[in-house]
C-alpha cells in the first residue's frame, strides 16, 4: 500500500508540453481513476508513477520516498497495459515468473505464487499455453495475474478493459472493483470512459488539456461539478448548458427536466418541440429544440412523440450556473442566487 | 505452407470439385508450374543424368561412366574434397559473422535519430554495388604492392606489407571479410524491420519486472527475432555454399587450393577442363545433396525453438 504524490511535475516532449507544474495527490488504498478525452496527459501521469516515462521536472513521491528516478523494476508497482504487452515467447507460467525471477524469488515460493494467481484469475490450466493460443480476456487475464503476483503496493492500469467486447467488458469491471476490496492496495486506473470512472473508482481525477479539472468521488462530480468540462464531461447524455445574454452559463442536467403541457411556476420553463425521440427502455432521451437552442431530455415517460409541443421545467434547485469561463458560480447569499434566477426568467420571456 | 483444406476447395454439395473449377484452379497454377518444371525440375534430372557420364558441353553424353565420376571426386582425387572442406569454412565464418554483426548494428540502429538513418544508407550501399566490383574493390585493397590501401596505411606505422590474399594463411579470412562487409547492411535492415515491430509496451512491462538489458535481449528481443534469424540462418548458408564471383576475381581458387569452393571446382570441370562435365555435374549434385541435408538438420534442430507470432 502507498500514497503517491506529485510535486510541481512538468512532463514535456520536444517542445509540446503536456503538463504544467501538477500537484496531485492519490491516497494510500484509493482507487483512483485518472479520465479525461485522449491527449489530456492521464496516460503520461500513470507513466511517471511507473518510471516508464519520467518526468521532466518536479518529483514524484511514493511514500514520502522521492522516486523520480528510480528504476522502474525496484519501484513496487505493476502495471496492465492496454495490449497487455505479454511476452509471447514465453508460456503464461514464463510470462508471470519473470518479474519473480528477475526479484531473485526462490523456486518453490515462485511455484506457490503463481499458483495463486492463476488460480484467482481462472487460469491454473492454461499455466504450460502459449499466449497466442489464448483468447483476448484470457490474455487480459494473464496480464492481471502478472501484476497481482508481484504483490506490489501500487497497481497501475492504463485503459486494461479497451480492448475487450462489451459484455467481458462490464464484467471484468466488478471483478476489478471486487479484486480492488480484496486487496486494499492503491490502484491508479487511467480510462478515457466516464462510465468506467464513474463505476470504479473511489475516487477520480478528471483531467484536460494538462490540468486537473476536478478531483472528487463520482458522486461529488456529478452532483457538484465544479466548471463546464466537468459538467459535461459526467453523464449521458452530458449537461446541457445553455449560454445566457450576460455571458454567463446556465446548467442543467437531462434527467432533471420535467417535461408538461402546460407552463408553471419554476424558473426555467421554456416551450420546444420535440426533434427526435430514442427509446431506451426503462427511460427515453428527447431532443427539443426551443428557438435557436437545443436541449436534451432524459424522461421516464416514453408517452411523448416527435413533433410534440411541450414546456421543459426545472427547479431552481437543479440548476447550475457557470461564468464567463465556465467556472461554477457557487451563489454565497441568497440574494445572488435570486439575481441569478431573475436572469433565467427573463430568457423565459423570449 | 497453405494446405488446401475442404474448407478452403470450392466444393459441390456432395463433397467432391466440379470439373470446371478444377480446371480452372490448375489453369491458375500452371505457369507458376511450368517454369517450375523448365528452369528447375528438368535441369536438376538433366545434371543427375549428366553425372553417370562423360563429355562436355558439346556432347554431354559421350560414354556412361556408372559411378565412377562420383567414386573419382570422393575417393581418388583429393580436389573436391579440399573445395567442399574451404566451402565448409567459409560458410561457417560468413554465417556467425553476418549475422552476429548484422544483429549487433540492427540493435544499434534501433533507434530512430538521424544518425541511424544516415548509418543505414551507408551500411545498405554496398548491397546496391555487383559483387564483381566490390571485389575489385578490396583487391585493391588488400594489393601487397605500395598502392594497396591498406598495406599503405601500415607502411605508415611502419609495419607491413601483409600479403593479405597471396598468402594461403589469410587470403580466405580476406574474402569472408568482404562478403560479410557488402551484406551487412542487408541483412541489418531486415533484422532492424523485426525488431521495430516488437511492440514499445513490451520491453516497458519487461523493464517493470525489472530485468536487465541483457536479459531482455535474451529473454525477449531474441526469441522474438527467431522467425527472421532462422530465415536468414538458411539462406546465408545456401548462398555462402554457392559462393563463387568474388572468390573468382579476389584469387581465383589461390593461393595453392586455399580459396579453391564447389561452386569453382564445378566451373573449373564444367568449362575449363575437356571431357569432364560429368565430373562436374557428379560435385552438383553432392552439392545441392549437402544442402538438402544442412537445412533438414536446421529445421530438425532450431524449429522448435523458433517462435512464429
Amino acid at each position: 500500500m502507498a500514497k503517491i504524490e506529485f510535486r510541481n511535475v512538468t512532463k514535456s516532449f520536444d517542445k509540446t508540453t503536456i503538463i504544467e507544474n501538477m500537484n496531485l495527490t492519490i491516497e494510500d488504498g484509493s482507487f483512483t481513476v485518472l479520465v479525461g478525452p485522449s491527449g489530456c496527459g492521464k496516460t503520461t501521469l500513470l507513466r511517471m508513477i511507473a518510471g516508464i516515462g519520467p518526468a521532466t521536472s518536479g518529483q514524484v513521491l511514493m511514500d514520502g520516498k522521492d522516486i523520480t528516478d528510480l528504476e522502474p523494476g525496484k519501484r513496487d508497482v505493476a502495471m496492465v497495459f492496454q495490449n497487455y504487452a505479454i511476452y509471447p515467447t514465453m508460456t503464461v507460467r514464463g510470462n508471470i515468473e519473470f518479474g519473480l525471477k528477475n526479484r531473485g524469488v526462490p523456486k518453490e515460493e515462485r511455484t506457490r505464487r503463481i499458483l495463486d494467481v492463476a488460480r484467482s484469475v481462472g487460469m491454473v490450466e492454461y499455466l504450460d499455453r502459449k499466449p497466442s493460443t489464448l483468447s483476448g480476456g484470457q490474455r487480459q487475464r494473464i496480464a492481471l495475474a502478472r501484476a497481482m503476483v508481484k504483490q506490489p503496493k501500487v497497481f497501475l492500469m492504463d485503459e486494461p478493459l479497451s480492448n475487450l467486447d462489451a459484455k467481458l467488458r462490464v464484467s471484468m469491471r466488478t471483478e476489478l472493483i471486487e479484486m480492488h476490496r480484496q486487496l486494499k492496495t492503491t490502484f491508479v486506473y487511467v480510462t478515457h470512459d466516464q462510465v468506467e470512472a464513474m463505476s470504479m473508482a473511489d475516487r477520480i481525477v478528471l483531467m484536460d488539456k494538462g490540468r486537473i479539472q476536478q478531483q472528487a468521488s463520482p458522486e461529488t462530480l456529478y452532483r457538484d461539478p465544479e466548471n463546464v468540462f466537468a459538467a459535461q464531461f459526467v453523464g449521458t447524455p452530458p449537461m446541457n448548458i445553455l449560454l445566457m445574454r450576460n455571458g454567463k452559463r446556465l446548467g442543467f442536467r437531462p434527467e432533471s427536466v420535467q417535461l408538461a403541457s402546460e407552463p408553471s411556476e419554476d424558473p426555467f420553463c421554456r416551450a420546444g418541440e420535440i426533434v427526435t425521440r430514442e427509446m431506451l427502455g426503462s427511460e427515453t432521451l428527447y431532443k427539443l429544440r426551443m428557438g435557436t437552442d437545443t436541449i436534451m431530455i432524459k424522461s421516464g415517460d416514453d408517452s411523448y412523440r416527435m413533433g410534440d409541443k411541450l414546456f421543459a421545467l426545472v427547479p431552481a434547485s437543479k440548476l447550475f450556473f457557470f461564468n464567463e469561463d465556465g467556472q461554477r458560480i457557487r451563489p454565497g447569499s441568497g440574494a445572488d442566487m435570486n439575481a441569478l434566477i431573475r436572469t433565467v426568467r427573463g430568457e423565459n420571456l423570449d | 505452407m497453405i494446405k488446401l483444406t475442404p474448407s478452403h476447395a470450392p466444393r459441390l454439395g456432395n463433397g467432391r470439385l466440379n470439373w470446371k473449377e478444377m480446371a480452372s484452379s490448375y489453369a491458375m497454377v500452371l505457369p507458376a508450374i511450368a517454369f517450375l518444371c523448365v528452369f528447375t525440375l528438368y535441369p536438376m534430372i538433366d545434371l543427375f543424368h549428366m553425372s553417370f557420364y562423360r563429355g562436355n558441353a558439346n556432347n554431354p553424353f559421350k560414354s556412361f561412366e556408372g559411378l565412377d565420376n562420383y567414386k573419382w571426386i570422393l575417393f581418388t582425387q583429393p580436389d573436391f574434397l579440399v573445395s567442399l572442406k574451404n566451402t565448409a569454412y567459409y560458410t561457417l565464418a560468413v554465417v556467425v559473422l553476418l549475422i552476429s554483426l548484422a544483429l549487433i548494428f540492427a540493435v544499434w540502429m534501433q533507434k530512430d535519430r538521424r544518425i541511424n538513418r544516415i548509418a543505414q544508407s551507408v551500411f545498405f550501399t554496398p548491397h546496391l554495388v555487383a559483387t564483381l566490383s566490390c571485389a575489385f574493390i578490396w583487391q585493391w585493397l588488400y594489393n601487397s604492392e605500395s598502392y594497396g590501401l591498406l598495406n599503405s596505411v601500415l607502411d605508415i606505422f611502419g609495419l607491413g606489407p601483409v600479403r593479405f590474399l597471396d598468402s594461403s594463411a589469410t587470403a580466405m579470412n580476406c574474402v569472408v571479410a568482404m562478403n560479410v562487409w557488402k551484406g551487412i547492411g542487408y541483412y541489418a535492415l531486415i533484422i532492424l524491420s523485426a525488431l521495430k515491430s516488437i511492440p514499445n509496451e513490451i520491453y516497458e512491462a519487461a523493464r517493470l519486472d525489472n530485468s536487465s538489458t541483457l536479459k531482455t535481449f535474451f529473454r525477449i528481443t531474441l526469441p522474438m527475432l527467431s522467425p527472421q534469424l532462422f530465415f536468414l540462418l538458411i539462406t546465408i548458408t545456401i548462398g555462402s555454399f554457392k559462393v563463387f564471383d568474388s572468390i573468382r576475381i579476389m584469387t581465383n581458387g589461390g593461393p595453392g587450393t586455399s580459396t579453391q569452393v564447389v561452386t569453382m571446382f564445378i566451373y573449373n570441370y564444367a568449362f575449363v577442363r575437356n571431357n569432364t562435365l560429368g565430373v562436374a555435374s557428379a560435385a552438383g549434385v553432392l552439392l545441392m545433396i549437402i544442402l538438402m541435408l544442412i537445412t533438414l538438420v536446421y529445421f530438425r534442430a532450431l524449429e522448435r525453438k523458433v517462435h512464429y507470432q
